[in-house]
């Protein structure tokens, strides 16, 4: 007890700096349990509340974060021609998708945690946990190579316009990370959009270009010189013939499934040592964390399950329809490809956003996966759907749940 | 039940197989197009016999066969297949309901074993227990009065006609006045052996209903039923639709009800029948269809309308009862009694005295032995538990863990309550308890590892386990309440006063011991039942 003791001595005053209490407040019941006991009401409460629901949304998504990182390096070294090992130069991918992936995570943070602790001192309200799975999620549905300072201004506006403007966390009709990502794609589209935005480390993917390494990169050169081990060679390290760095849903669009076969094999898709969105490649991981959410109870296995069969019912619609290559490619083929998984999991579930009645939940998932496979298929400047399926559909939620509402109010007074 | 076993097997081949036939038609892409035929096909024929399952259902009503009971429909109802099956001592005639959703708060310390008479000095009324009367009722006797059990105490000034009566006999101590000099409680010093107040019944087999309001009105019994809709002490001008009684209760610590009505049987009869005359609709007594076979007095009742119900917490509390048989709708109102209330009501006419004796639990983790007392309603809470209690911090509850009153050892049971539960309080701060908990908690979140031991019972405490936020999750009240309610919404509602969503969100069915559960689950730790009564008491000054 002597450490709560010596901590709640510190504390600042509310009145006479509200910031510093706010970040006082936020750090210490993020170490401590608060001691508030109920009062009117039930005696005993659920140990769960919104801290530990919310990092359990972090915890499903970490081993996409490790992949990810790793990834990142993957795919800088496949564009080049070298290690084509997944596990080859192990260290040199790992520490290239560190050195990209770090500055992402901080910036999205310092940013958009730095507004969220101004608000809630401004309120003066406890600092709410809302930000913790949005700052989790945004790093991951970003291109590796995006510039810094357009992430914090899509963070910014995200978090400002798409959250504290509602209320705060709770009251945002938009989910908020992608948010953040529909910023950067209406306003700087080419930072997140094209073939050659998802291999980082390079200026273009022009033939023969060279990698262009940071100084970072030139520190850990002189570690791993130390240890005698490869290192980052800035001149022989160029992109080779014929690399595209297109996505598989960009040659999909191309020329439909053989087209994607060709360049990539569907174990390769499945496992994700493919170029895309820092966290949305490998299939497994994602699925062990929609799993691990749906076995908690943290998210709506509804909404995950009627998004799976509308994203098939339309996949198989537009597979009879087949006017295009893209429309002809198979069920499996559209769920490996792109993010649909990763939005499933993650996205479409975030429960303010989403239907808050049981049958709602069902139709909004099922209206995302044919709205997403219909934008992804048929939209001929991006081929990727979940994104602006999602934000349609939780503008329309509480549409749904208002029928949904008035079914049952009917109901109830129809016999009257 | 049997006959819907047979189908599914049937109607699940009939699908599984039509599998085959369009896997092997044809190859390449054309497999699509007949796969897309035959699902149509297949559609078809589902949409043929469902309109003729439902024919046959509909000429079934017609010549009033009960459809309930004989599956007259040729899909197996998926109640059926995965609802739980009606023990045998479910009568005919009699329904059975049972819930998938709920939640048992299992909780360590129950009180078991014998009855004990434990003799307490000073019995208090308290206006406070009647929602709605005015804080200053008419107080009829003063400090130094002596009063018999059955003699009026004092009456609202609003209803003058509802007498609150003495529960023992013995010497008025104390008005106790609080805020306002609203009155607090009217304490008693009871006599060692409690003296009736005689009473001559009306005799049941020759009276009319208007005879026997007025009896039930004078004699303080009155204030034992309540209303819904607001869960207030009934309106003596309506006549109620129905009248609800739960034989059991599925709360946390509760009490075995089979112990209430031991000995007790010709009284609840009585009882039973004397609220059969006060309600044009019918008596419906609550079962426990939960396992163990409910008590003779209960199952052999007669008049009234049984309904067995089976399922975890809330499945005993009347207002889901209600819900699932003949749900309040419009303008309905209905009246509901606890079990030892119908007791004082039937000893009215079989012993012709206002006999209040209690038999409540005292339970709880804290408490050394916990046991079942029999005392009066209204009992000092101090005598009831001196030196049973441990010595830690402590929270005494009148009530439940989940709809009780905070009290202390100074202050006294309530009209209704027939329990103390006793838990920790829990106001220490753990490191990273919200993220590593230490001790066990209660939980319906699979975070916790308390699946895996389904039989753990905890020790209760009072923290909250985290902060107040606005709502995040959704559906997670929906899934511990067998209600079709949303109460989430219902909620905002209330916050919004949208008068018209309340109603037609269901707020008349519900009471806050309903909500209780899904207030202890809630993740952003909301005040349900303060907020739906706060809705309850605006459409009642409304109305």
């Amino acid at each position: 007890m002597g450490l709560v003791d010596l901590l709640k001595k510190i504390e600042p005053d509310k009145k006479k700096s509200p910031f510093l209490h706010t970040l006082y407040d936020g750090f210490f019941t993020f170490a401590y349990a608060p001691n508030t006991v109920t009062k009117g009401g039930v005696h005993m409460r659920d140990g769960m509340d919104l801290k530990r629901l919310m990092v359990h949304v972090v915890l499903a998504m970490q081993l996409c974060y490790l992949f990810g990182t790793y990834n990142i390096g993957h795919q800088h070294f496949v564009a080049s021609g070298q290690y084509m090992g997944f596990i080859e130069g192990f260290h040199l991918k790992l520490v290239h998708g560190l050195i990209q992936m770090l500055p992402i995570f901080v910036v999205t943070h310092i940013v958009g945690l730095g507004i969220e602790f101004w608000f809630a001192a401004k309120k003066g309200h406890a600092i709410e946990e809302g930000f913790l799975v949005s700052g989790a999620l945004i790093p991951l549905i970003m291109p590796p190579d995006i510039p810094l300072w357009i992430l914090a201004v899509a963070v910014a506006f995200a978090v400002i316009i798409g959250k504290e403007a509602f209320g705060g966390t709770g009251m945002n009709i938009w989910n908020v990370a992608l948010l953040a990502r529909v910023f950067v794609f209406f306003a700087y589209p080419t930072t997140i959009a094209g073939d050659e935005v998802w291999v980082s480390g390079y200026n273009t993917l022009a033939e023969g270009t060279q990698a262009s390494y940071t100084f970072a990169h030139g520190l850990f050169n002189s570690l791993f010189e130390f240890m005698d081990i490869a290192t980052f060679q800035e001149a022989s390290t160029h992109i080779v013939d014929g690399y595209s760095g297109a996505t598989p849903l960009a040659l999909a669009y191309q020329g439909g499934w053989e087209n994607v076969t060709d360049t990539f094999s569907t174990s390769q898709m499945f496992w994700g040592t493919i170029p895309g969105s820092i966290g949305e490649s490998c299939k497994p991981l994602i699925i062990g964390g929609a799993l691990f959410l749906v076995i908690t109870k943290v998210a709506s296995w509804r909404i995950m399950l009627s998004m799976l069969i509308g994203g098939i019912i339309m996949t198989l619609l537009l597979n009879a329809w087949g006017a295009t290559p893209f429309m002809e490619v198979p069920v499996h083929g559209q769920i490996f490809m792109g993010s649909f998984l990763f939005a499933m999991a993650f996205m479409a579930t975030d429960p303010v956003t989403a239907s808050g009645t049981n049958t709602g939940k069902w139709i909004y998932g099922f209206m995302i996966g044919m709205i997403g496979m219909l934008v992804r298929v048929l939209n001929p400047a991006y081929p990727e759907g979940w994104m602006l399926a999602i934000l349609f559909m939780n503008t329309f939620a509480p549409l749904i749940d208002h029928y949904v509402l008035e079914a049952n109010m009917s109901k109830r007074m129809k016999h009257a | 039940m049997n006959i819907a076993r047979r189908k599914f097997p049937i109607v699940f081949s009939l699908v599984f197989l039509s599998q085959f036939s369009y896997a092997q038609s044809g190859s390449g892409s054309s497999y699509l197009i007949y796969g897309l035929i035959g699902v149509g096909l297949l559609l078809l024929v589902f949409a043929v016999l469902t309109l003729a399952d439902n024919l046959i259902q509909i000429e079934g009503k017609k010549m009033g066969v009960d459809t309930n009971k004989n599956d007259l429909g040729i899909f197996p109802k998926v109640s059926s297949i995965f609802s739980q099956k009606a023990p045998n001592f479910v009568g005919n005639g009699e329904s059975f309901h049972s819930f998938s959703k709920g939640f048992d708060l299992k909780l360590a310390g129950e009180a078991t074993g014998e009855i004990k008479e434990v003799h307490t000095n000073r019995y208090a009324l308290r206006p406070t227990d009647f929602i709605g009367m005015s804080p200053i009722p008419k107080v009829v006797v003063a400090a130094g009065d002596e009063v018999k059990a059955g003699d009026v105490i004092f009456f609202d000034k609003k209803r003058p006609n509802i007498m609150y009566v003495s529960p023992v006999s013995g010497e008025i101590v104390e008005v106790k006045r609080g805020a306002k000099r609203a009155i607090a409680e009217v304490i008693i010093l009871a006599d060692k052996e409690v003296s009736y107040k005689e009473i001559t019944a009306p005799d049941l087999s020759n009276t009319d209903r208007d005879t026997l309001k007025n009896f039930f009105l004078e004699n303080g019994v009155w204030a034992m039923f309540n209303q819904r809709p607001f869960d207030i002490v009934a309106d003596e001008d309506v006549i109620p639709r129905d009248i609800f009684i739960s034989t059991f209760s599925t709360a946390p610590l509760a009490l075995d009800y089979r112990l209430l009505i031991e000995g007790n049987e010709v009284a609840f009869q009585k009882g039973l029948d004397a609220l059969n005359m006060m309600t044009d609709g019918s008596v419906h007594l609550g079962l426990d269809g939960r396992g163990g076979e409910p008590a003779d007095g209960f199952k052999l009742a007669k008049g009234v309308k049984k309904n067995y119900f089976a399922g975890k917490h809330p499945a005993g509390n009347v207002g889901v009862q209600i819900h699932n048989t003949a749900p309040i709708k419009g303008s309905d109102v209905v009246w509901t009694l606890d079990v030892q209330d119908v007791i004082t009501i039937g000893k009215l006419f079989t012993e012709g005295r206002y006999d209040v004796s209690r038999v409540i639990s005292l339970a709880g983790a804290q408490v050394k032995n916990p046991s079942i007392i029999k005392t009066y309603q209204g009992a000092n809470i101090g005598d009831l538990v001196s030196g049973n209690l441990s010595d830690e911090k402590l929270r005494i509850i009148a009530g439940d863990v989940l709809t009780g009153k905070q009290t202390t050892e100074d202050e006294f049971l309530g009209f209704d309550d027939t329990q103390i539960s006793v838990i920790r309080e829990g106001d220490d701060y753990e490191a990273f308890g919200w993220l590593l908990p230490i001790t066990p908690r209660p939980s319906i979140s699979g975070t916790f590892p308390n699946f895996l031991y389904p039989n753990f019972k905890f020790e209760g405490e009072t923290n909250t386990h985290g902060e107040k936020r606005a709502f995040v999750v959704s559906g997670q009240y929906e899934s511990v309440l067998p209600m079709d309610i949303y109460p989430q919404h219902l909620m905002k509602a209330i916050m919004a006063g949208d008068f018209e969503r309340m109603e037609g969100l269901g707020i008349n069915e519900l009471s806050e011991e309903d909500l209780a559960v899904c207030e202890f689950v809630c993740t952003s730790k909301m005040p349900l039942q303060s907020i739906l009564r706060e809705g309850l008491d605006m459409m009642r000054t409304q109305a």
